[in-house]
């Protein structure tokens, strides 16, 4: 019996196997691919985790709480270098919140023409793309001696408090500050812009018919509904702030005594690493690792909020 | 309005004005809050115009061929230039875009077409926001203890090799959420009109999916070549530094952004002003980079 040929067109062609063997193959390749992030960080922790261990049994908890940095006698305690870490990154964001908030909600309200507001926009992304260590080089030689009378200024009208104690006199804490507060923008600003765009026309449409203003609507309205974002942006430039190395090592002094003073120069947990792991040996590396796992686990706890934030925050409107 | 008309009188006309009073104080907290959004803009912005003229002006007239061709000078003498270190930062980026976007685009595609949302997806994809928040000095430490102290390639320590590792497990994370939310946009009737013509799943996802999402994946993987760039942290003890041009991957490199590091805390004036002229290189180098991925998205756009 001869089929004809329009029936021979319907038959099913069945797939080569090699063509089945790539298909395969391709997956399962994907699906490695897919797996090293998870392998990466388990490394990551795995390592860091292993090489604190000595010291993570030498010192025990006392690490976190006291302020030696003694390699002669191997004596370490990390407490300048975490309060140096919660000070400069919690003060920064202090700063740089409103600033960025500010910046975000006058990028998206219709205050100014749409072609500055993209202009301002793309100027603050371009600052997230310079480098930390250019704005190091920057902040030592250029802002530092520019800020110094306002230091100065702050030490003789708020010199009794203990946050103002010592003459500013080069690298500190407060210029490290500043710095984070440059470096932090630009992110808090470009998630609160996105935040800010996503919130539906028909909200502010509402506000506007029962008769609010521009800022009642922004406020009472348009705030509330982007929170969620916004604090998890908050939350994630925070961890950043925790964890940037370079422009705070070049401009915070790396300490080793415990000052209160914002005018000292102080240190942070990163900027340790960057200049004592490269010479250390001994126990002093295994300090180093420990300093390094209480960074890590204060970087990871606030990323995992920042997530957590923004799913449990989030309205529903 | 004047202050003889009868009290209900005036609430009626005020009622009905509908013209724009400048005095009322909603209009007047209104503008005072404006001012102070423009002022937060203006200085978000300063900083950057600051930045960019000191490193244009302080770099750029230390700008010229001898500049760019010739190794750093010893401490203390004059003159020279930071050829390694320029040869060194496409080197070390170039191992880490070797590394990160085969990898990053491999498990984007796999996030995207093949996972069916369940736990290792899901944790894959938090693994990859937990990974992205890593700080970048961790990443050094993890590569020095993983390699350099190991001393894993042919007993040498510190190698452009490790160095371009580090920066690879710093660019992945970005790699891999733009190829997945990159493939995430691509309709789904472009898949099944591939399958409806006999093409297999590599060769939809090759031919078909990839390709229709090379924008946005081409976009952030720019922007994460250059982010990777700029890094120092990494490198520090993994790349380290050298004042001779890169003698092979296996071997301690020069790169830009430590060099810029090292010779910034100098007390040398030359080096200082070498570390002047490798920030205007290298921010010319990543800003050209970014205004190259704003390219590439404005040009598919249209």
């Amino acid at each position: 019996m001869r089929s004809t040929p329009s029936t021979d067109a319907f038959t099913l062609r069945r797939r080569p196997p090699q063509e089945k063997l790539v298909d395969i193959g391709f997956r399962q390749l994907t699906l490695v691919l897919a797996a090293s992030v998870g392998i990466v960080l388990l490394a990551i922790f795995v390592t860091v985790f292993s090489g604190a261990k000595e010291a993570m049994a030498t010192f025990g908890l006392k690490f976190l709480t006291t302020s030696a940095w003694d390699p002669v006698n191997e004596d370490y305690g990390a407490l300048i270098a975490i309060y140096g870490t919660l000070v400069t990154s919690i003060l920064s964001l202090l700063i740089a919140v409103p600033i960025g908030l500010g910046t975000a909600i006058f990028i998206t309200e219709d205050l100014l023409p749409r072609g500055i507001r993209d202009l301002i926009g793309l100027l603050v992304e371009l600052l997230a793309a310079i480098p930390s260590v250019v704005l190091g080089l920057w902040a030592i030689f250029v802002m530092e001696p520019a800020i110094r009378p306002f230091l100065s200024f702050l030490h003789s009208s708020l010199g009794w408090t203990p946050f103002f104690a010592t003459e500013p006199q080069g690298p500190g804490t407060a210029p490290a500050i500043l710095i984070l507060v440059v470096m932090v923008l630009p992110i808090i600003t470009a998630i609160s812009r996105d935040a800010l765009n996503q919130v539906p026309i028909e909200l502010r449409q509402g506000a506007y018919g029962v008769g609010t203003t521009r800022w009642g609507a922004i406020f009472n309205v348009i705030l509330p509904a982007a929170v969620s974002s916004i604090m998890g942006g908050v939350m994630l430039s925070l961890g950043r702030a925790m964890g940037e190395t370079m422009a705070v090592t070049m401009i915070i002094g790396n300490s080793l005594n415990f000052s209160v003073s914002l005018l000292a120069p102080g240190n942070t947990i990163s900027s340790m690493l960057a200049n004592q792991f490269g010479e250390a040996d001994g126990i002093q590396v295994s300090a180093l690792m420990y300093a390094a796992v209480v960074l890590m686990i204060l970087t990871f706890v606030v990323n995992v909020m920042a997530q957590w934030i923004v799913r449990r925050l989030s309205l529903r409107y | 309005m004047s202050v003889s008309t009868p009290p209900t009188t005036r609430h009626f006309t005020e009622r009905l004005t509908l013209h724009y009073d400048p005095s009322l104080k909603r209009n007047r907290f209104n503008q005072i809050a404006t001012a102070i959004a423009g002022i937060f803009a203006v200085v978000a912005v300063i900083p950057l115009f600051l930045v960019i003229i000191y490193v244009l002006f302080q770099g750029g007239r230390l700008l010229s061929l001898q500049l760019l061709t010739e190794l750093p000078p010893a401490p203390g003498l004059e003159g020279g230039g930071i050829g390694n270190a320029i040869l060194g930062t496409i080197l070390v980026t170039l191992i880490a875009s070797l590394i990160a976007i085969p990898v990053g685009v491999g498990g984007g595609v796999y996030l995207s077409e093949y996972a069916q949302n369940g736990w290792f997806s899901r944790f894959v994809r938090f693994g990859n926001d937990v990974l992205a928040g890593v700080p970048s000095i961790i990443c050094g430490v993890f590569i020095y203890s993983l390699i350099v102290a190991t001393r894993i390639f042919f007993d040498q320590s510190f190698s452009a090799m490790a160095g371009g590792i580090a920066l690879s497990v710093l660019m992945l994370p970005t790699v891999i959420k733009t190829t997945y939310e990159g493939l995430l946009l691509v309709p789904q009737e472009l898949r099944w009109g591939a399958y409806g013509v006999g093409a297999s799943r590599f060769v939809t996802i090759t031919r078909i999916t990839l390709p229709a999402a090379f924008t946005p994946i081409a976009t952030g993987v720019v922007l994460g070549i250059a982010r990777a760039a700029g890094e120092t942290a990494p490198l520090i003890f993994t790349a380290l530094f050298s004042p001779f041009w890169p003698e092979g991957l296996f071997n301690p490199i020069a790169t830009m952004s430590v060099l810029i590091f090292n010779f910034a805390i100098m007390p040398y004036e030359a080096q200082n002003e070498l570390a002047w002229a490798a920030s205007f290189v290298l921010v010319i180098m990543i800003l050209g980079a970014n205004l190259l991925a704003r390219w590439i998205s404005r040009v598919s756009r249209t």
